[in-house]
């Protein structure tokens, strides 16, 4: 499948009414969801026949996307109940199957998960700090192949360090730089819309014993 | 919800340690086609609780998955369909999943298994 052809299958998602603040409910818009998706996939085939793990998969665009290029089983994870319905309709719109299961992501709840690659949009940690951080710990316990996971750029260092001395990745790299094209969704937002530089990070997993 | 996925659920209640397999309660499953692929079975079966998915698949009524898999059934495309089926093409989409250890209900409503706890149980 063509790039242009994903971002156009993609573009159709229908994305949140009224986002939650308090869970950073930003979407993965068509343009920076369809390239991540498309890299896991042509540079590094982690999505045919692989089982992927979408964490905090709001409306379901990273699950979805990983379904039609051809993952062999996708669970998506949100707390959220109004963002799993969204999911879940979304599903049924492009005729793809999805294991939807609500659950507390950076919880205890998440522990029994496992998956060949986790891919994520995690909050980015701004409105409640260390969220992210608690997304990618939790990531790094499911995964036994790779993550890839979107960051704020002006993390790097933080993330670099953690995944490498803390989480023992056996590699972790930023793949892609992008910006991140934010209309202005809640209130406080002063402008009408903000681009942020964000970071799409690969992480390998070491072997485990 | 399917089997593969139900395989990684457990009750984590705080203090629980017989909390999986859970077990189904199903008052509506849906069966869909979904393409067979002899590859990625052969890539999930040594990640699956097999003994769980056996009694998940009893407990849902389908046809009986042999207690233990030989390695030659991995190349036996008449098994993996079947083992493709019972993974795959079960939807459980309304009941719960309960608990073996506290009998504590997950209630399961339009596919979606709700495995939130509550303050009280992390």
């Amino acid at each position: 499948m063509k790039l242009k052809q994903l971002e156009s299958i993609l573009g159709g998602i229908e994305q949140f009414q009224s986002p939650k603040i308090e869970l950073e409910q930003y979407p993965t818009g068509a343009h920076i969801a369809s390239r991540m998706l498309y890299t896991i996939h042509n540079s590094y085939d982690d999505l045919e026949d692989k089982v992927v793990l979408d964490l905090g998969c709001g409306c379901g665009t990273l699950g979805i996307g990983a379904a039609i290029l051809g993952a062999g089983h996708v669970i998506g994870v949100d707390l959220d109940e109004a963002a799993l319905d969204l999911a879940r309709d979304n599903c049924e719109e492009f005729e793809v199957e999805i294991d939807l299961v609500r659950a507390e992501v950076s919880g205890r709840e998440s522990s029994g998960f496992s998956a060949d690659t986790v891919v994520m949009n995690p909050p980015f940690g701004t409105r409640r700090k260390g969220a992210d951080m608690e997304f990618l710990r939790t990531a790094f316990r499911i995964a036994s192949g790779s993550i890839y996971s979107l960051h704020k750029s002006s993390t790097r260092e933080h993330i670099q360090r953690v995944a490498l001395k803390e989480l023992g990745a056996k590699s972790a790299e930023v793949i892609c730089e992008l910006r991140y094209n934010l209309p202005a969704t809640y209130k406080f937002h002063k402008k009408r819309e903000v681009d942020i530089e964000v970071d799409l990070w690969r992480f390998e997993l070491a072997q485990r014993p | 919800m399917r089997l593969l996925t139900h395989n990684m659920l457990a009750c984590n209640i705080k203090g629980v340690t017989k909390g999986y397999p859970l077990k189904i309660e199903a008052t509506k499953t849906e069966e869909k086609e979904t393409d067979f692929n002899a590859g990625f079975l052969r890539h999930i079966y040594p990640k699956l609780d097999w003994k769980a998915l056996r009694e998940a698949a009893a407990s849902l009524g389908l046809e009986e998955l042999p207690e233990q898999v030989e390695p030659s059934q991995l190349e036996d495309e008449d098994f993996l369909r079947r083992f493709h089926h019972v993974l795959l093409e079960i939807h459980l989409e309304e009941g719960a999943l309960v608990c073996p250890e506290t009998g504590r209900r997950f209630p399961v409503s339009k596919g979606i298994p709700n495995m939130l706890l509550n303050e009280d149980e992390v």
